[in-house]
């Protein structure tokens, strides 16, 4: 018999605002999470895409120099170069991807890039897991 | 099976309702929407999405017309005299500002301010969840705002009931173009569009570059007409000879003192990293209260928080304008207007796996179609129809097809050649909801990657 899996619920992992406006997410593992996942590597995740996302948008050498350069060709720069926050959220993204592949599809739950959903939440896919009732 | 062979079957295809199959009868493939056709705020749109602009654009056209009208007039009729008497490096210096400007009020006015996407309906019910289970009493509505500490101050955040969202720090809804704004400054008329986090360094260098193009030419203009009073001439007989030259005096003359001034606003307020918005309401003045209520945004130094906002790292835009709407929005679109089927892309297969299987979810769960559980038969619609349309409603009906079917692939599989013939109407009507025994099937064969297989 082929295992089926339905959508149970969404979980949705709020952004934590306590240093400003930067992209940080909550750390906290939600409740309905606690039977799929353990609580340490979630954690983990959830602080690894927090500290990219402070990656991206530090105040660092790099994009002083990008910001000045882009004022000085009258920001027709962005035209033609990826921008280092641009970078920053491929890497984001290959690593949600690898996340997935790794961790969290085996326990039947997905993680949506938050870009997708504006940098605003980190949209967790809850499947049913039918193939345990088997 | 294969455990990708779902990829051959367009699930966007057979997402089409009684309705729209019935008005549109010739389903053939539609072009692909982007985003931006779909988009819910009050935006235009141009060259498929790239150029980005308020519905009121304002006074934009006269902006532009005053400013080419000012240093077209400049360069006809006071550079030759200037060039004569003075310098070549005038117009130089004149073309090179004028090309700023220009470019600069480009940036501004065709930039996506930071513009932020509505919540998606299961964000947005999770949200009105938490609320309601936070709500006391049932006679009061529930608070639509939440408090938080940021940096040790406590800022409220207001509920946005158009975004359906809590809007971050620092956000507001413009009204004008409908939308939540990151970093909201104001939405200026001039450039016909709201000036936001994205797009502030352009305003700011824009109006910098125009204080310096009007000073300019007033300064060039005053000499120039000066110097024709000295050859002899009166000041009458100056004008005469150069009448272009009053009327950049007069324009310039206003806009200068306008300009600086806003110039030097706005630099204060990039120096205190404060928005106009918040500067105008007093959010963090301190006349308020004897406690503490200093911008918690600040880096306590003018130079970093000039750098912050001018030289900080570009965000990306949020609202993805040119990339293609998903299944789900397609689905939901497909009741109202024409059929849409977007083509699949090529993608390796994982990444076609994991984004159709999420892709077929997120449309099932936003279908306002759950009358068909699994249509072994039409008269099987009714009892399930009428679930509430929550995520936790359309969950439980793909469960309730399993459990129905004796053998889930076979009443899929014929379910599945059902619709794949079933371009006709007719058929449609019948069997309104040829979906989600597709859901259930494309499932069944993603899980065999994602899911450790159990005895």
């Amino acid at each position: 018999m082929r295992p089926q899996a339905a959508i149970a619920s969404k979980v949705f992992i709020q952004r934590d605002y306590t240093s400003g406006t930067m992209c940080q997410f909550q750390t906290k593992l939600p409740s309905e999470l606690e039977a799929r996942i353990d609580k340490q590597q979630f954690e983990e995740t959830v602080r690894t895409l927090n500290n990219l996302y402070a990656e991206a948008e530090k105040l660092g050498s790099q994009s002083f120099i990008e910001g000045c350069l882009a004022c000085l060709t009258a920001y027709t720069v962005f035209l033609c170069m990826e921008t280092h926050y641009e970078k920053v959220l491929k890497k984001i993204a290959k690593f949600i991807q690898e996340q997935n592949d790794k961790i969290y599809a085996p326990r039947g739950l997905l993680l949506t890039d938050p870009i997708e959903r504006g940098l605003r939440v980190i949209e967790v896919t809850i499947f049913e897991d039918r193939s345990l009732t088997r | 099976m294969k455990s990708c062979e779902y990829q051959q079957i367009d699930p966007r295809a057979l997402s089409v309702s009684p309705l729209s199959a019935q008005s549109h009868p010739q389903t053939k493939a539609q072009r692909p929407r982007r985003k931006w056709e779909v988009f819910p705020g009050k935006n235009r749109f141009f060259c498929n999405g790239r150029i980005i602009l308020s519905r009121q654009s304002g006074v934009l056209p006269l902006t532009l017309g005053l400013i080419v009208i000012t240093c077209g007039l400049f360069f006809a009729f006071d550079c030759p005299f200037l060039v004569e008497h003075l310098t070549v490096f005038i117009p130089v210096i004149g073309g090179a500002l004028f090309v700023f400007v220009i470019l600069s009020l480009f940036r501004t006015s065709f930039t996506d301010p930071g513009i932020l996407p509505r919540a998606t309906p299961d964000e947005a019910a999770d949200i009105e969840r938490q609320i309601d289970s936070s709500g006391s009493s049932s006679y009061r509505p529930p608070p639509r705002t939440k408090e938080i500490l940021i940096n040790q101050q406590v800022v409220k955040l207001k509920y946005c009931f158009t975004c359906k969202m809590f809007r971050p720090p620092r956000t507001s809804h413009c009204s004008l173009c409908d939308n939540c704004v990151e970093r909201f400054d104001h939405h200026c008329p001039w450039v016909g569009n709201c000036v936001g986090k994205r797009n502030y360094r352009f305003f700011y260098s824009f109006i910098i570059s125009l204080s310096f193009l009007t000073s300019f030419i007033f300064g060039c203009v005053i000499t120039h007409l000066t110097l024709r009073c000295h050859a002899g001439k009166s000041l009458i007989q100056a004008i005469q000879e150069s009448p272009a030259s009053i009327v950049e005096l007069v324009i310039c003359f206003f806009s200068v003192w306008s300009i600086l001034g806003l110039s030097g606003f706005h630099t204060y307020l990039v120096a205190s990293n404060l928005t106009t918005n918040e500067d105008i309401k007093g959010s963090w003045s301190s006349k308020r209260g004897a406690e503490d209520s200093g911008n918690p945004y600040t880096y306590n130094g003018i130079i970093k928080n000039c750098c912050a906002t001018l030289c900080g790292p570009m965000p990306p835009s949020l609202i993805d304008r040119r990339g293609f709407v998903p299944l789900d929005e397609a689905a939901a679109a497909a009741c109202t207007s024409e059929i849409e089927l977007p083509p699949f892309t090529a993608k390796n297969d994982t990444n076609m796996c994991t984004q159709s299987t999420k892709d077929v979810l997120e449309r099932m769960l936003h279908s306002s179609d759950f009358h068909g559980v699994c249509p072994a038969g039409p008269p099987k619609t009714s009892p399930l129809g009428l679930e509430a349309s929550d995520s936790l409603g359309a969950a439980r009906a793909p469960s309730m097809c399993s459990r129905r079917a004796d053998s889930p692939c076979t009443t899929c599989a014929r379910s599945r050649k059902d619709s794949l013939h079933s371009i006709n109407p007719a058929f449609r009507l019948a069997s309104p909801s040829p979906s989600l025994p597709r859901v259930n099937l494309a499932l069944s064969d993603t899980q065999e990657k994602g899911f450790i297989p159990l005895p």
